[in-house]
């Protein structure tokens, strides 16, 4: 089985943000980055589905060279080798864009990427891909299991979840619990180190432009209620809030 | 040109979530000078889907096809698209859903349209088009602009300030044109908890924590829900624990919720928790801790037990009715 991870280089969830440039770019300072959670997810099931049926496990990154730590630590957890299509993951289309021309030039059974990247969080990219490549893309995913040809699934839908049955090749969006976070050891550090990593050069234009950031305006001081008094709560709700 | 607002059904009705798209995409034609017309799929009737005139539509296409009565992401895409061929739409507008992703995204590939999820604002037209969307999980907004000729703009909970009219809606067959490739997906169970507000499109949402101390305890946080109207929820380890349902599960890694009022119970509010719900209008904590970091995040608290401070304000709700 050929399996695709598609990961996303991302500011670690306890990351202060903040922006620079006249808030129109990103404050890299100090920000730690990390594997995207639910391209962690993805990654996990897509090596425990090698253990079990064989195959390859490719991951690609849409990023610039930064994204390499993260991509040597994905190749630590068990990928076997990696694809970075060298830019700035500017806006959904391209960035499926790029997925897709990747995709296209190999027979890939199952393409897996979290249900949304942590840093723009708009959880569409699996679906372009799908499109574009004229297959059936389902997210999100939080059971995978392959019998022969086919996905045997279990999607959350709101307030519960669907079992869903489909052939390869599939387009998938995972999240918590389709597999547990694994951690690299030694050996897998190790051997990540001389894994092939490819940089290929971007296709396509993106449909958005990103033109300014804001941080939310400053919530003003909370309002306490001893424990006495907590009835008083809801009449503040009703008359004050108004939100009852 | 005209704006096209794709409506998701529950039990044949529009759900809420929609009937705010529906009314974003009346104001975004008003903008533009044109008209807005509704696209539902599935099992329905004429009466239920007319409402969306009291939303500003003044048009609703129905694909009730009977093959479309279970969602498949697929076959709806393909419906959506002929749908904009259909009415010329350029503005495709949604509520963001699990389902709505996944079609929204399968139309903009299909139209090369721009795509801009997390809407929390009309649009700006004074240069282009532009949207101001929620970024790094509701830390921070990004205005964008759409640069292709078609436009999807999947919006937010609480986009827009729905007034309701006395508009009215005509309602029109649509057949669209359905090819068996696009069934290919079978959904062979489906487990939904009945009866319940549904989480993301709540108004009222009370939620809690590992405070509570186990899922024995959960009884308080239902009453005081069902006193209110409001949608239960719970931080990550509750649900990791299996004290609750996954779909309950709110933050980061969870579902991201924007309610009119969030009622805190027993969490600490770590950055992982707030991320899903610091877009909240009004959030209330209650916590034994002075010092949870929540409290930072409330606009009102109460440093107490929630086992006594739980039972007391359903009482106080109760009362209050
Ligand atoms: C990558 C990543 C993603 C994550 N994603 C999420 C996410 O999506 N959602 C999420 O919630 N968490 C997430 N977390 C976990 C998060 O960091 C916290 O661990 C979690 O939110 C804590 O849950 P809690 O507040 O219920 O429990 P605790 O932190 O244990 O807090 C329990 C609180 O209850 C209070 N309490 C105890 N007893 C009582 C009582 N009788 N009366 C009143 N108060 C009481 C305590 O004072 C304490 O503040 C994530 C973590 C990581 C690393």
């Amino acid at each position: 089985m050929k399996i695709l991870v598609c990961i996303t280089n991302v500011p670690d969830t306890t990351a202060k943000i903040s922006f620079t440039d006249g808030d129109t770019k990103f404050n890299k300072t100090g920000v730690q980055y990390i594997c995207g959670p639910y391209d962690d997810y993805a990654l996990s099931r897509a090596v425990e589905l090698k253990e079990q049926h064989g195959g390859t496990v490719t991951v690609l990154n849409v990023g610039e060279a930064e994204s390499e730590q993260v991509i040597r630590k994905c190749l630590a957890i068990g990928a076997d080798d990696a694809i970075r299509v060298n830019t700035e993951p500017t806006d959904s289309y391209f960035v499926a864009e790029q997925i897709a021309h990747i995709a296209s030039q190999e027979n890939y059974d199952l393409i897996l990427m979290g249900r949304e990247s942590i840093d723009f969080n708009s959880g569409v990219v699996h679906g372009l891909v799908g499109e574009m490549l004229g297959i059936p893309s389902l997210s999100p995913v939080m059971k995978l299991e392959i019998d022969g040809g086919v996905a045997k699934m279990t999607r959350e839908i709101e307030g519960g979840k669907e079992d869903i049955e489909a052939s390869l090749p599939l387009v998938l969006g995972c999240q918590e619990p389709i597999a547990e976070w694994k951690i690299p050891n030694m050996r897998g550090i190790m051997s990540a180190r001389t894994k092939p990593l490819k940089v290929v050069e971007p296709v396509g234009v993106g449909l958005t432009i990103t033109e300014k950031y804001a941080l939310p305006a400053p919530k003003g001081a909370v309002k306490m209620i001893p424990a006495e008094e907590a009835e008083k709560l809801i009449d503040l709700l009703k008359n004050e809030a108004k939100v009852l | 040109m005209s704006v096209l607002v794709f409506a998701e059904l529950d039990n044949g009705s529009i759900k809420k979530s929609s009937l705010e798209a529906i009314y974003y995409g009346s104001e975004v034609a008003k903008a533009k000078g044109t008209s807005t017309t509704v696209l539902a799929i599935g099992e329905s009737n004429s009466d239920a889907l007319a409402i969306a005139g009291k939303f500003g539509a003044n048009k609703v296409l129905w694909a009730s096809d009977a093959r479309l009565n279970s969602a498949s992401i697929q076959a709806y895409s393909s419906v959506l698209a002929e749908a904009v061929g259909a009415t010329s739409a350029e503005f495709i507008i949604l509520a963001k859903s699990s389902l709505g992703d996944a079609v929204s995204a399968r139309v903009s590939a299909k139209l090369k349209a721009s795509i801009v999820s997390n809407v929390v604002d009309l649009p700006d037209f004074s240069n282009g088009v532009t949207v101001k969307r929620s970024i790094y999980t509701g830390k921070a907004f990004a205005t964008v602009a759409l640069t292709a000729d078609k436009k999807v703009i999947a919006i937010k909970k609480n986009a827009v300030n729905v007034v309701e009219g006395d508009g009215s809606a005509s309602v029109e067959n649509f057949a669209p044109a359905l090819n068996d490739t696009d069934f290919a997906v079978k959904v062979t169970g489906t487990h939904k908890a009945s009866g319940q507000v549904s989480l993301p499109e709540a108004d009222l949402v009370v939620s809690a924590g590992r405070g509570l101390k186990g899922p024995e305890n959960w009884g308080i946080v239902e009453d005081l829900a069902t006193a209110l109207g409001a949608a239960t929820a719970c931080s990550k380890p509750v649900s990791d624990l299996d004290w609750r349902p996954h779909h309950e599960h709110v933050g980061q890694t969870g579902i991201k919720v924007s309610p009119n009022l969030y009622i805190a119970c027993g969490i600490s509010g770590a950055i992982q928790h707030l991320a899903g719900v610091n877009s909240s209008k009004v959030i209330v904590v209650i916590n034994k801790d002075p010092e949870a970091p929540f409290f930072k995040a409330a606009d009102y608290g109460i440093v107490g037990d929630v086992f006594d401070v739980l039972p007391r304000l359903t009482k106080a709700i109760q009362a209050s009715k």
